[in-house]
């Protein structure tokens, strides 16, 4: 269970951004993640969008190669590009992606859709394709006689099963899910995420799963990370993380959830009025990133960045708020 | 309590399609009084925006039928309007806010621009409307609305700006002229959630402010009982249940609305509710009866064969199920 399956290893990403007077500006994506993620969790990786959480997912998933740092998987350096990536190796890291919707081929019919891992990586005979195909569908509880569907005649949820099926047709160990759910009503969240639980359980799978959504983590995550503009700024056990949100981003973060009850509305920290927008990562500001919203902000965050501190065990934070103690 | 200033009665609203009439709405109730805050909400495809653009008839004419139903505002129906009284409505009755700020505003002018294009189509007076006045109303409203140094704004295109910007000019747009009632069409939900508690915040303290009516639609429960005093809960082109806020989750009755309600991931964990089995219904062949009955898991006989009525369950509390 505390065997770590992947490693990130102050994880960089920079893309170059054009300026004019001839500088290279970058922009930071990722800049300097340090994060583990042991066999069989569900890590819940949190933030605003722009925070730099899908570039981590396509570093890890080998789509961007990294600027610097680390990717380790099962003890194996895994930060090249795609292209150096062994087929074994591709095979045991799968992604699910937002929007089912442009993620999957609309030409395409399910079977096609669905066969083409199982080609790639010649995961069954031309006899068996068939019956692989109708044991998939049934692993996401689709009936077989989705097989002929287009894409673009099922609903939102059905689509996402399908992709769902597809990252799993490879049998992998690690699923990077990149907001899952997010373009889905509530009434199919529940569902498909009760299914990707069943799935995680059954098949021994270790998940990422990147969202916005705090109160969705709070139920499925193991542990849970909060990002922002391209930083690891609070991680801990998610059972002590909602008991005790130490960063002022995290609360700000917490107290602006709409919620549908009074139990709740206890939970959540006293209210931060949330302020301001997330920067251009272009532009990040000095010292903390995030001191021009911060209700808490002193001279020294204007100054220096702060480093992640282990302010209780297992909780890490990166806040000058917490470094003194 | 006085006259509602909005009284939907039992609208329908089909759209002309290639393989028929698609049956949207289905009979839908809805008044709003002077002052209340009213939150529709369900699930994509139930209906919600359809009702709320025929309000301001700005749904395309040539695909839209409307068998029955009448939209009272102020006592005149909106559906029997000509053009010029429903351009009163549009201009100094009713405004709305999209969901996609991007969207709402037009790219190619500035912010300015078309703020002042409000005022100018408005119904003030000549007077008013004179060039500096507009400037100033203009000013005010991008003021009113937190956003600092209202004149580079004026002055600046739609994609220079934030998303939680765009939202707020649109904001300022629906409310530069007085009007009675605010639609505002799911204002937070392509914004972070940060970004959404200050837009709603700025939403509710506004009108309240101006004391006008607001009718916000949203597919988020969570953002209706934060909003709102009165929620409909709306399925399949249906009004399912009515109540005030705080009676409806501390009391649900419709099995749609528990659904809903517990398919939330709460702060509280627990774990993962099993969701509502099933899917919104095919709208040129909708299930006969009562809508949701194919997803219920209450369904009896009759529920495929009658279609229930909101029945009440005293104040304001309806419900329309034959199991409640």
């Amino acid at each position: 269970m505390t065997e770590p399956i992947m490693e990130l290893k102050d994880l960089k990403r920079y893309f170059l951004v054009h300026k004019s007077g001839g500088k290279q500006v970058f922009v930071k994506a990722v800049d300097g993640v340090n994060l583990t993620i042991n066999q069989g969790e569900v890590m819940g990786l949190v933030g605003e969008s722009g925070s730099g959480k899908s570039t981590l997912a396509y570093a890890v998933m080998g789509m961007y190669k990294p600027t610097g740092g680390r990717i380790i998987f099962k003890n194996q350096d895994i930060s090249v590009s795609s292209a150096k990536r062994s087929l074994s190796l591709k095979k045991d890291l799968q992604i699910v992606f937002q929007d089912p919707g442009s993620s999957l081929n609309p030409s395409q019919n399910i079977k096609q859709i669905l066969e083409l891992p199982l080609k790639v990586h010649g995961l069954a005979k031309k006899g068996d394709l068939d019956k692989k195909i109708i044991d998939l569908l049934q692993t996401v509880e689709l009936s077989p006689n989705y097989m002929y569907k287009s894409p673009a005649t099922m609903g939102g949820g059905e689509r996402q099963m399908v992709s769902i099926a597809r990252a799993l047709a490879t049998d992998p160990s690690f699923v990077i899910l990149d907001e899952p759910t997010s373009a889905l009503d509530v009434s199919i969240q529940a569902k498909i995420i009760n299914m990707l639980l069943k799935l995680q359980q059954a098949k021994r799978l270790t998940y990422l799963f990147i969202t916005h959504d705090l109160s969705l983590m709070r139920n499925i995550a193991t542990r849970v990370a909060i990002m922002y503009l391209g930083k690891v700024c609070e991680m801990a056990d998610t059972v002590q993380f909602f008991k005790n949100p130490m960063h002022p981003y995290t609360r700000m973060l917490l107290s602006s959830i709409p919620v549908v009850s009074e139990e709740e509305e206890a939970l959540k920290p006293q209210k931060v009025v949330s302020t301001g927008e997330i920067p251009s990562p272009v532009d990040v500001p000095p010292g903390c990133s995030f001191h021009l919203r911060c209700p808490e902000k002193t001279g020294l965050c204007t100054k220096a960045d702060p480093v992640m501190i282990e302010a209780a065990s297992g909780h890490f934070v990166r806040c000058h708020a917490y470094a003194k103690m | 309590m006085d006259n509602p200033i909005l009284d939907i009665r039992d609208l329908h609203v089909w759209y002309r399609t290639y393989g028929g009439y698609a049956k949207v709405l289905d009979g839908v109730n809805l008044f709003v009084h002077k002052g209340e805050k009213v939150g529709l909400v369900g699930e994509a495809g139930c209906g919600k925006t359809t009702t709320m653009r025929s309000v301001l008839r700005i749904l395309p004419e040539s695909q839209v039928h409307t068998p029955r139903g009448q939209i009272l505002y102020h006592g005149q129906d909106i559906l029997q309007m000509n053009q010029r009284e429903l351009h009163h409505v549009r201009t100094g009755g009713v405004s709305m806010i999209f969901q996609e700020p991007a969207a709402a505003l037009n790219p190619v002018f500035t912010v300015g621009t078309q703020i002042t294009d409000v005022i100018k189509y408005s119904g003030l007076s000549k007077q008013e409307k004179q060039k500096d006045n507009i400037k100033n109303l203009a000013m005010q409203a991008i003021s009113e609305v937190y956003i600092a140094d209202p004149e580079r704004i004026m002055n600046s295109y739609p994609n220079q700006l934030s998303g939680g910007m765009k939202q707020r000019i649109c904001i300022a747009m629906a409310i530069v002229t007085a009007r009675e009632l605010l639609i505002a069409d799911e204002p937070g939900t392509a914004l972070d959630v940060t970004i959404q508690d200050q837009v709603h915040k700025l939403l509710r303290g506004l009108v309240e402010k101006k004391g006008m009516s607001l009718i916000m639609i949203t597919h988020s429960l969570g953002v209706a009982r934060e909003m709102t005093d009165r929620i409909y809960v709306m399925y399949a082109g249906n009004i399912v249940e009515v109540a005030k806020s705080g009676d409806l989750f501390r009391k649900p009755r419709h099995p749609y609305t528990l659904g809903l309600l517990e398919s939330v991931p709460k702060l509280t964990g627990g774990g993962m509710a099993e969701g509502i089995y099933g899917q919104i219904p095919d709208y040129l062949r909708p299930p006969g009866g009562c809508r949701f009955h194919p997803r219920c898991p209450r369904a009896i006989a009759r529920c495929q064969e009658e279609k229930p009525n909101l029945a009440d369950l005293g104040d304001g509390h309806q419900v329309a199920c034959f199991q409640v």
